[in-house]
């Protein structure tokens, strides 16, 4: 993408033209949420304005269109993510929503005492939770796929890790810390040869690249809606028709039976049979906006220009001397996790937040990766289509001052 | 660039304190002991009180975090050593007070001793629990029955 169209992607972002304490906002937290676009803004507000009802209930005419708009946002999210059939799309509140269904429903009725569950050590809590206390639920074993020592996925301990004993993997499709994308097809052709189901957590994914859930295989792939320009609190769940029909109901209440007795009950076909009770309508219909926007711009053009900012980070973030960072050094997405020596982590958020640019400091949910990776917490840049190389110019004058501030002058 | 703004919260005083922590040992014979995380970054505060006849005789913190986090647990332990049980809670609650907005007139802020100069924090929103952790794993040990 040239000058031209991010000027006019960014024209699209009114929040990205303030200033953040008396400077020029250098927004670098898209790995926290995304801001939304002014389009879909208008979209959703004239959603409100001229067509809300809800769903799936009532025979007049506003709640038919209501409903056929929620149900075009599921088209609209299958084609994105290439699911063979809408049904096997399940709206959920986020990704942490999709994993914990998978794991109480899925997991609840497939886990025995002694099977095996594999997760790799990068995994954001989301996806080591559900399955950590599955585990202990039922007595089954948790195993951790470790990091080669350049920091990135080990394939060969994916191939001890899984065995005739494992069920389930959980693996991320692309971690929130190493800033890099796991070889998830592989892992999901090592997993189906002893018939283990393939959890991907795809939050960090979905906004950056195009994703194929037929190609890679995967059984079920979760991610959220605020993480590419819709509202928080819409997420979804895509999961094998196969696997989604034998699953028990995740939740039980309005729109989500077929036949309810005094004693008794059956359940609707997919994908109600997951949703009960009103869904987040406007979410869903906002997730949708949101994809028609992304398409606009073209999903591999996006990851091309990300790829080229993201070069341009690290060329330039390694040359500081001072700076640690994790992860691989090639083949890089936009996420960069970094300490500055000497200062704690949260010490550089507040400063780079002085000079107007909005990073996240901490453990970044995944407690067990910081101490794998012998930290506490990290600083985290991460980019998005949006942003510019003015804001990593911004970010490296920013960290250049920020050791100046605590190491230099003392 | 704003960094002249950050001098109000990195003090010399507090960046003194966080590099050359005063009082930041175990006590093996403490009378109480409380530890206070904070989840959202992951920074530890264990704060060891000895109390005799009602008085604090001595006070120590172990731990890890941010600057403010460290510093905050180095000046607490200066501050309410050889103060009665009833004092150091009352320096509690001014800290927690601040903490969430609540206002104390300067002679009840100069309680704090040299605590006092972090409750320039509160100028960052974002960082006050760093800096008031501390204050309540103290208020937490001393509230223990021992």
């Amino acid at each position: 993408m040239d000058k031209e169209a991010i000027t006019k992607i960014r024209n699209d972002f009114p929040i990205l033209k303030q200033k953040i304490n008396g400077n020029r906002l250098a927004y670098l937290d898209n790995a926290a949420t995304m801001q939304m676009p002014v389009p879909i803004l208008h979209k959703i507000n004239s959603f409100y304005q001229t067509s809300y009802a809800n769903v799936h209930r009532s025979v007049d005419t506003l709640g038919f269109n209501a409903t056929k708009q929620y149900e075009e946002a599921r088209g609209k999210v299958a084609s994105f993510i290439n699911a063979a059939d809408a049904n096997e799309i399940i709206f959920t509140s986020g990704c942490t929503d999709s994993l914990n269904l998978v794991a109480a429903t899925y997991g609840e009725q497939n886990i025995h005492e002694q099977d095996e569950i594999v997760l790799t050590i990068m995994e954001h809590h989301s996806n080591l939770l559900p399955w950590q206390q599955l585990a202990k639920r039922k007595g089954a074993i948790l195993k951790y796929i470790d990091l080669t020592e350049s920091q990135t996925l080990d394939l060969d301990d994916v191939k001890k890790k899984i065995t005739a004993k494992t069920k389930i993997v959980a693996i991320a499709h692309a971690s929130n810390i190493l800033g890099m994308m796991n070889p998830i097809e592989e892992v999901i052709k090592i997993a189906h040869q002893v018939e283990a189901v393939v959890v991907v957590d795809g939050a960090q994914a979905v906004s950056h690249f195009p994703i194929d859930v037929q190609k890679l295989d995967a059984d079920f792939y979760a991610f959220s809606g605020h993480k590419m320009l819709a509202p928080t609190g819409i997420g979804v769940l895509y999961g094998k028709k196969n696997l989604l029909n034998q699953m028990p109901p995740y939740r039980f209440g309005g729109e989500m039976i077929g036949n309810v007795t005094k004693y008794n009950a059956t359940w609707a076909d997919l994908p109600q049979k997951f949703e009960a009770g009103t869904p987040n309508i406007i979410g869903a219909i906002g997730l949708g906006y949101a994809i028609d926007y992304l398409h606009e711009i073209g999903m591999n053009r996006i990851q091309t220009y990300e790829n080229e900012l993201s070069k341009y980070l690290m060329q330039k973030i390694e040359k500081l001397d001072f700076v640690a960072i994790y992860g691989p050094k090639e083949n890089h997405t936009g996420v960069f996790s970094f300490n500055l020596k000497n200062i704690h982590p949260h010490d550089v958020a507040t400063a780079l937040d002085m000079q107007g640019i909005e990073v996240r400091a901490g453990h970044h949910c995944a407690q067990p990766l910081m101490r794998r990776l012998g930290v506490e917490s990290t600083v985290r840049a991460s980019l998005s289509f949006y942003n510019n190389k003015e804001d990593i110019d911004q970010l490296i004058a920013g960290i250049s001052e920020t050791e100046e501030f605590f190491n230099g002058t003392k | 660039m704003g960094l002249n703004n950050l001098r109000t919260l990195y003090q010399a005083l507090v960046l003194d304190h966080a590099s050359h922590p005063r009082n930041k040992k175990e006590m093996k014979e403490a009378t109480a002991m409380q530890t206070v995380h904070n989840p959202s970054c992951g920074d530890t505060v264990n704060i060891f009180v000895k109390v005799q006849n009602e008085k604090i005789v001595d006070v120590s913190f172990t731990g890890s975090g941010c600057t403010i986090s460290q510093a905050s647990a180095s000046m607490l332990t200066q501050s309410v050593k050889d103060k009665s049980v009833s004092e150091a809670l009352e320096m509690t609650k001014i800290f927690s007070d601040l903490a969430i907005g609540k206002e104390h007139t300067s002679d009840e802020i100069e309680k704090l001793g040299d605590a006092a100069v972090l409750t320039q924090v509160m100028q960052f929103p974002a960082r006050i629990k760093c800096a008031t952790i501390s204050w309540w794993a103290l208020e937490q040990a001393l509230l223990k029955k021992g």
